[in-house]
């Protein structure tokens, strides 16, 4: 019987959607909150929602129930904050942008091509020795893709940070419950 | 509070300065007392204290200390405490106190001078980012960019430092907002939606409680500052005395509960009483009001009250099931979850745990020596001030050896009498909020109980309390060092003193007369109580300076995350030394 939650050691990725005010300050105070408490923040996306006050953040972060638990909480805490909500996996539609400089010359680019047009992803730069490709899709196409063109040569990369929304006609309503 | 609008309606229309408003605000909300200490981004605000007669305005002589007298104040009245300082340096000086108020829950605003909009973020003269250096530690901090949001901010700031868990709010105010112009509105409720505290319990978890308290043979109370807060002392009360619950308390719940009441069991945790720390071992039922398992309260978690169910009744979410998981989670003032629950709870006998209660008392009694011919202990000088004071004073302490003494035997009654650092364990926090509490309580005689290496570090505000005559006494246990970190060398490092004595100590009845206050000193048994006499019938601040023994340590002592077996009753020095437990000691 352990009474401590120390003892928990699974260490499963969450995402965790904040409504906050959009207000100046706010992002710093709730990456302080993580930085402070020792959580992990694997990607933080945020931008403003359709109501221009409130801007709506995407966290996916690490720890076992416990942790969890207290990160809902305490971003909860903070005044800023209008709404919180872990979203459950599997029922939730997630989206990751990818940009992915890689490298492809003349020879190989036909190739490289081939790959963006399986992935539906877009080509939106091209030069004499790169192209530079911009992919949307969940952790696994994006990691598949990934795989995919790391034997042409990635010269660089960029992530959004992950970002979700529940399926079905169901919010995040902006009221505090 | 006192937020009632008593503005004459001509103001909405008029503009005023934002020093002006700042001014008004602070009326509107009833404050009497202002902690501060000048600087140039505050000129205008300054200005108005020469004018109006309404609040005060006490120069402190180091902000630090505005920070803890507004805590002190705070703590005492349990009203919100106001510091004011200026920009850069200021405000950091401030960032202790803060921390403090924000480890106890304690309601303090804070007004800080900042350059002008303009200037910020250029590295300007006395420039800080204090709200970025203050976001982890303040319940709330705002940096207000226009003149016109300066009521709605401050009205915000007091109502989030006091509502809920009560907290630190910061307030940084730009030179240019305090001298642009806009009128003064106060009338408009506070309505944050990102912020509506529950206080009203859960009915199904209210009833959850009653029939564990019910089905209970051996339940114990365990109440924290949260108690004291929420004034839900009279409700405490009833519930233990109808249910027949024994109550102990953290350092911060010292006077949610009468120290002398049969049910007492005193202060559990490290220098908790052993019977205390038994009978949660023991219990069947803990049922933990307004405290949140600290460290220094449970040890090692996994053998913390192991036999129990736990019931956790507490106002911020956070703190439930954050080290300890809970049975019975109740979110809620604690005030009205007991209301609640005291109408559900029917009179219940416990001849048993009463009686297994009293034995635990009797057997493991909180005790020192005195021998004649000795040095004076620190523990009878408590018990002397005790006896001789008691529920004419409020006290506060500094952090270390004489605090645990302080919270072992000083005879505590009311809630606010007892004011000390518990969360940061800051030394240098008793004296400025001695100063704090003095002014809040007129009626009660505030006594900061010290230790010399705690009063070392803010002993320039003798100049405060002498400047405004706040009748404040300083009772210093002096053993010339610092007692806490020498007992855990004495225990754990085998006796190697590193860094830890102050041989060379200021005369305190010398220091006290070049401030201008009273100093009195002894060393002998014999002159205790009458210098103890002399130093309350004194008026004006005085320091009492008591030569200690250096060689006492605080016991019971519960090794730092160590289980409350291992607990070290009394001192074994002379039996055996404890050698080699430094590796046994997990944390801090």
């Amino acid at each position: 019987m352990a009474r401590n939650a120390e003892d928990n050691s699974q260490n499963m990725t969450h995402i965790i959607a904040v409504l906050v005010e959009n207000k100046f300050g706010v992002l710093a105070k709730v990456a302080s909150l993580f930085s402070a408490r020792g959580y992990n923040i694997d990607s933080l996306c945020v931008a403003i929602t359709q109501d221009p006050s409130i801007s709506r953040i995407t966290i996916v972060t690490r720890g076992d129930a416990q942790i969890l638990e207290q990160i809902r909480k305490q971003l909860s805490k903070l005044i800023d904050t209008i709404r919180v909500m872990e979203l459950p996996a599997g029922e939730i539609a997630e989206r990751e942008l990818v940009l992915i400089k890689v490298t492809a010359p003349k020879e190989k680019r036909a190739e490289v091509l081939q790959i963006v047009e399986i992935f539906r992803a877009r080509t939106i730069d091209i030069s004499a020795e790169a192209l530079t490709i911009e992919v949307t899709g969940d952790e696994g196409k994006i990691r598949a893709i990934l795989e995919l063109l790391r034997p042409f040569g990635i010269k660089e990369i960029v992530r959004s940070g992950k970002v979700a929304l529940t399926r079905g006609a169901k919010t995040l309503k902006s009221v505090k419950n | 509070m006192t937020t009632k609008s008593k503005r004459p309606t001509p103001l909405k229309k008029k503009k005023i300065s934002g020093a002006e408003i700042i001014y008004r605000a602070l009326e509107q909300e009833g404050v009497e007392y202002i902690f501060g200490h000048p600087g140039a981004v505050l000129l205008g605000l300054l200005d108005l204290f020469l004018q109006r007669s309404k609040m005060k305005h006490i120069l402190t002589r180091h902000e630090q200390c505005a920070a803890h007298m507004a805590e002190g104040y705070a703590r005492a009245s349990g009203g919100v405490g106001v510091c004011l300082v200026t920009s850069g340096p200021g405000a950091t000086n401030l960032i202790t106190g803060i921390t403090d108020a924000y480890m106890d829950s304690i309601p303090i605003v804070c007004l800080t001078g900042q350059v002008g909009t303009s200037m910020i973020g250029n590295d300007a003269f006395q420039e800080a980012d204090i709200v970025g250096m203050t976001h982890t530690v303040t319940k709330h901090n705002y940096l207000v960019k226009r003149t016109e949001d300066l009521a709605k901010t401050l009205k915000e700031a007091f109502h989030i430092a006091r509502t809920g868990r009560p907290g630190p709010v910061l307030v940084d105010l730009p030179k240019d907002v305090m001298l642009g112009e806009a009128s003064f509105d106060y009338s408009d409720e506070v309505d944050i939606r990102g912020y509506k505290p529950r206080t009203k319990g859960h009915t199904r978890q209210i009833q959850r409680v009653a029939e564990a308290i019910k089905e209970s043979k051996q339940p114990v109370l365990y109440v924290g500052g949260g108690v004291i807060h929420s004034e839900a002392h009279k409700e405490l009360l009833k519930l233990a005395e109808t249910a027949n619950i024994p109550v102990t308390w953290t350092l911060l719940g010292a006077g949610a509960f009468p120290s002398r009441h049969e049910l007492s069991l005193g202060m559990l945790g490290m220098h908790g009483t052993a019977y205390a720390n038994k009978a949660v071992d023991e219990c069947d039922l803990l049922l933990a009001v307004g405290s949140r398992f600290d460290d220094r309260v449970t040890g090692k978690l996994s053998e913390f009250a192991q036999k129990a169910k736990i019931v956790h009744i507490d106002i911020d979410p956070t703190a439930i099931g954050k080290n300890v998981s809970v049975d019975i989670p109740v979110v809620g003032d604690a005030r009205q979850v007991l209301l609640e629950v005291n109408k559900l709870v029917k009179k219940q006998k416990r001849s048993l745990w009463q009686k297994r209660i009293d034995r635990l008392k009797d057997d493991f009694p909180l005790s020192f020596d005195a021998p004649d011919g000795s040095p004076i202990k620190p523990q009878e000088a408590i018990v002397a001030l005790s006896e001789e004071v008691g529920d004419k004073a409020i006290v506060t302490t500094e952090v270390g050896q004489h605090q645990m003494w302080a919270a072992q035997f000083y005879q505590v009654s009311f809630p606010r009498q007892f004011i000390s650092s518990g969360g940061l364990g800051t030394m240098g926090f008793g004296f400025p909020a001695a100063i704090g509490a003095a002014l809040a309580r007129p009626d009660k005689l505030a006594i900061d109980i010290a230790g010399d290496g705690s009063f070392q570090m803010v002993l320039q505000e003798l100049a405060t309390a002498v400047q405004y005559q706040i009748p404040v006494k300083v009772f210093i246990l002096n053993n010339y060092g610092l007692g806490m970190v020498r007992q855990w060398q004495d225990l754990f490092m085998d006796r190697r003193f590193s860094e830890v004595g102050m041989e060379v100590a200021p005369d305190y009845v010398k220091l006290a007369d070049a401030y201008g206050a009273k100093g009195i000193h002894v060393s002998d048994r014999a002159d205790l109580r009458p210098a103890i006499r002399e130093m309350v019938e004194t008026p004006g601040p005085v320091i009492l300076d008591v030569v200690v023994d250096q060689d006492e340590l605080v016991f019971p002592m519960v090794p730092a995350g160590g289980a409350s077996k291992n607990m070290i009753l009394q001192d074994q020095r002379k039996k055996k030394p404890l050698k080699g437990k430094l590796s046994a000691l997990p944390d801090n």
